[in-house]
């Protein structure tokens, strides 16, 4: 091998391919066994097989979660727009309804579904909102545990499990509501939640930073742990990019999927009389920095902390309560379990 | 002179005066005496927390009515929906108006908002009843008009239709107080948005047959064109604020964004100058007119017709008594006996029910003692019969004893005797 490789050097020096650093050195590199190469099988075999993500988007009618939807993975995947249903009215009672797409960019495949909660919370009395997404939750977590404990089971099975949940907050200004921590603090122990405040081009800069704060201190009064959460982040680095993230939680976004001209370049925004709200430019609102966390960088800790540890507290409950010997009783928390509700 | 035709209808005749009298200047009399006494004015904003409530009647009325050194009732978090009012009195112009705002905090916050608008309807009463009672006093100098003369109802501006509490507090409301709706924090909406926006609230509130305030139609034509104009525009779109920024070195009051200044006062951005004016400017006496005449006139009547009805006035829940005319008294007064009446003939029954149980059990406790006492009397003469009986034994025994012990003695005695026969009778060998 070594002599093609000098072969080649000599016939073509001026070559700037991947070997023009073998060219005058030691060719070939003893040391070098190849296991990195691994990274690129991986990587090959991921793109094969695609990925999955489940959304899901609770929040009161109006607040902008489908145009949201459509602006994280700019194109129409909301329920709206797939149903196409002329005016909304507001149903009687909390449905769940969940919309499928595939998307791809760059030769990865990607199976998304986007699961819609219309009827939250938008009734006069709002008592036990959140128990159908609860059952609905729980029932994805049943539906996996069946397969998983099946004796002929699927080579890859297909995960419906809700991956993330995003909460839309009203942008009052004062102070999250009653109902919003009722839900928040349920919904945290069997899902990733994070929240957002929606429409925020309502709050001005100070508005916005003091509504951060109060939010904050009543998640922490009320010891509700939301995505990313502290006790979860493995090592240093981890906790340093955490750390910043937790100090921005929850994200003051705004969306819109319709295009205008700003500066020769067009751009996806809010037109309004007095101005024209960039949808992706940091200084007007958060939105990029909560696609960068669910999509470009934390993507996959969110499934993983979906797999290892909602899923496995939902599984560990599930075989004690068939009296089943429990495969994995070492290495979960004591308060995990005790501090679950149905 | 032309003679007019007679009509069947007596007509006022118009006559053109020949000089100067002087009634033109009644208006300003009239103006004089009001500036002197003052106008009142009550005012009561409801919504849910956090849509602007307190900083838009800070911009509407330009004064710091809830200030940092008195917060408004938003930043007090409330469990229950409470009704609060303060009142403020400002002057312009010599004019003085003493400004009640009415709050209710709490609204619709909770998780469960059934009747919410209770309070809120309570309230809206009993500043009726308190008219109504002072205007039936005998001495009527005073007669302060507390009731609440508009009711400006916010919105949440989701973009899509009314909210089912939206809706019920309107139904409930549209007959006791002129009920505005406006859309609050506009300036979340863009225009295109703002407009399908109001045409869907438009739309929900004629289905549900919602009688929102109406603006009053005007004989003169140019008013007409602008009341259409604000007609069009219902429910009115603001944005309230009372910080001055400076735009192209224009001072006005905004708020700032990273994208630009939305502006309150201009006519483009929101409707703030249009509710001013209307609420202020134009309609304020037409506010007051229609609540005397039409929303008070309903609660008066159908309080009355309610104690006139069957004497029992469901309604009158507060402590005082209404005034009704005498006749009314009367009869109020022969009820009050007769339920007195009835209520000592109930008690009376109560009390002979009593007695007679209490009777009865007195009876059944001495027939009991008496049984008792029986008992123990034929225990006693039992065991006085057993003691007669033991002592008859013993006397029995007794005497027996005792006749031995005689016998005893007698043979001891007879012993010594012949003892001493013997020692008489022989001397001893």
């Amino acid at each position: 091998m070594s002599e093609a490789v000098m072969a080649d050097a000599m016939v073509s020096p001026a070559v700037g391919g991947p070997y023009v650093e073998k060219a005058g050195g030691p060719v070939v590199d003893f040391s070098y066994v190849g296991i990195d190469a691994i990274l690129e099988q991986m990587r090959r075999k991921a793109m094969k097989q695609g990925f999955e993500l489940n959304i899901m988007v609770v929040g009161q009618s109006g607040l902008g979660k489908s145009t949201l939807m459509n602006t994280l993975f700019k194109s129409k995947v909301s329920r709206k727009s797939v149903l196409a249903t002329g005016q909304e009215k507001i149903p009687k009672t909390i449905e769940i309804k969940s919309i499928s797409h595939d998307i791809e960019e760059k030769g990865v495949r990607m199976k998304l579904t986007v699961i819609d909660t219309p009827g939250f919370g938008d009734q006069i009395n709002n008592e036990n909102c959140w128990q159908p997404i609860m059952k609905f939750i729980n029932d994805q977590y049943e539906a996996y545990l069946q397969e998983e404990i099946n004796i002929n089971r699927k080579k890859r099975i297909p995960d419906s499990r809700v991956h993330c949940c995003i909460y839309f907050i009203p942008p009052t200004g004062h102070c999250l509501r009653p109902l919003d921590v009722e839900f928040m603090r349920r919904l945290s122990k069997v899902v990733n939640i994070v929240p957002v405040i929606a429409k925020a081009d309502t709050l001005t800069l100070e508005e916005r930073d003091f509504f951060k704060k109060k939010i904050r201190e009543e998640l922490r009064a009320n010891g509700i742990d939301v995505y990313p959460q502290k006790e979860f982040d493995e090592d240093a680095e981890d906790r340093m990019i955490n750390e910043k993230i937790r100090e921005m939680i929850p994200f003051a976004v705004v969306g819109s999927d319709q295009e205008y001209q700003v500066n020769g370049r067009r751009l996806l925004g809010r037109k309004t009389k007095w101005g024209t709200i960039e949808v992706e430019n940091i200084a007007h609102c958060e939105f990029a920095y909560l696609r960068d966390l669910l999509i470009r960088s934390h993507m996959q800790n969110i499934k993983d902390i979906t797999s290892s540890i909602h899923y496995e507290m939902y599984r560990v409950r599930r075989l004690n309560e068939n009296n089943t010997v429990v495969a994995r009783a070492n290495g979960i928390p004591e308060h995990h379990l005790a501090a679950h509700e149905m | 002179m032309i003679e007019r035709p007679e009509t069947a209808v007596p007509s006022i005749a118009q006559r053109n005066l020949e000089g100067y009298v002087g009634f033109a200047n009644l208006p300003n009399q009239v103006y004089r005496k009001s500036v002197k006494r003052g106008f009142e004015f009550t005012l009561m904003v409801v919504g849910e927390s956090g849509l602007g409530k307190s900083t838009l009647i800070n911009s509407l009325f330009l004064t710091d009515l809830y200030s940092k050194d008195y917060p408004g009732p938003s930043q007090r978090i409330k469990k229950t929906v409470q009704v609060e009012q303060s009142k403020v009195l400002i002057k312009e112009g010599g004019v003085q108006l003493t400004l009640t705002i009415v709050d209710t905090p709490g609204f619709g916050d909770a998780v469960d908002n059934s009747n919410c608008w209770q309070p809120v309807i309570n309230y809206i009463d009993s500043k009726c009843e308190d008219f109504l009672n002072a205007e039936s006093r005998v001495n009527r100098r005073s007669m302060p008009d507390n009731r609440v003369h508009c009711c400006l109802y916010f919105i949440a501006p989701s973009g899509h239709g009314l909210k089912p509490l939206d809706i019920e507090f309107m139904k409930r409301l549209h007959d006791k107080v002129n009920v505005i709706p406006l859309i609050a924090k506009a300036d979340t909406l863009t225009p295109e948005e703002c407009q399908l926006f109001k045409k869907q609230i438009m739309k929900e509130i004629q289905e549900h047959k919602i009688k929102i305030y109406e603006f009053p139609d005007t004989e003169d034509d140019e008013d007409n064109k602008l009341i259409r104009k604000i007609k069009e525009k219902m429910p009115l779109a603001v944005v309230g604020s009372n910080v001055v920024i400076e735009v192209n070195g224009k001072k006005v009051r905004g708020r700032q964004y990273p994208w630009g200044v939305a502006e309150v006062e201009n006519g483009e951005h929101c409707d703030f100058t249009v509710l001013r004016n209307m609420l202020i400017r134009t309609h304020m006496q037409d506010l007051k007119d229609v609540t005397n005449n039409v929303h008070y006139e309903n609660y008066r009547s159908k309080k009355l017709a309610a104690v006139t009805c069957n004497g029992v006035d469901t309604s009158k829940s507060k402590g005082q008594l209404t005034k009704s005319p005498l006749a009314q008294m009367e009869e109020e007064r022969r009820e009050h006996v007769m339920k007195m009446k009835k209520m000592e003939a109930e008690m009376e029954q109560v009390f002979e029910m009593k007695v007679k149980e209490k009777k009865q059990k007195l009876k059944d406790s001495e027939a009991e003692l008496e049984r008792r006492h029986e008992q123990m009397k034929r225990n006693l003469e039992a065991q006085y019969k057993e003691l007669e009986e033991k002592r008859r034994v013993f006397e029995d025994e007794r005497a027996n004893w005792e006749a031995q012990q005689r016998i005893l003695e007698q043979q001891k005695l007879d012993a010594s005797k012949t003892m001493e026969k013997n020692k008489k009778k022989g001397k001893i060998f």
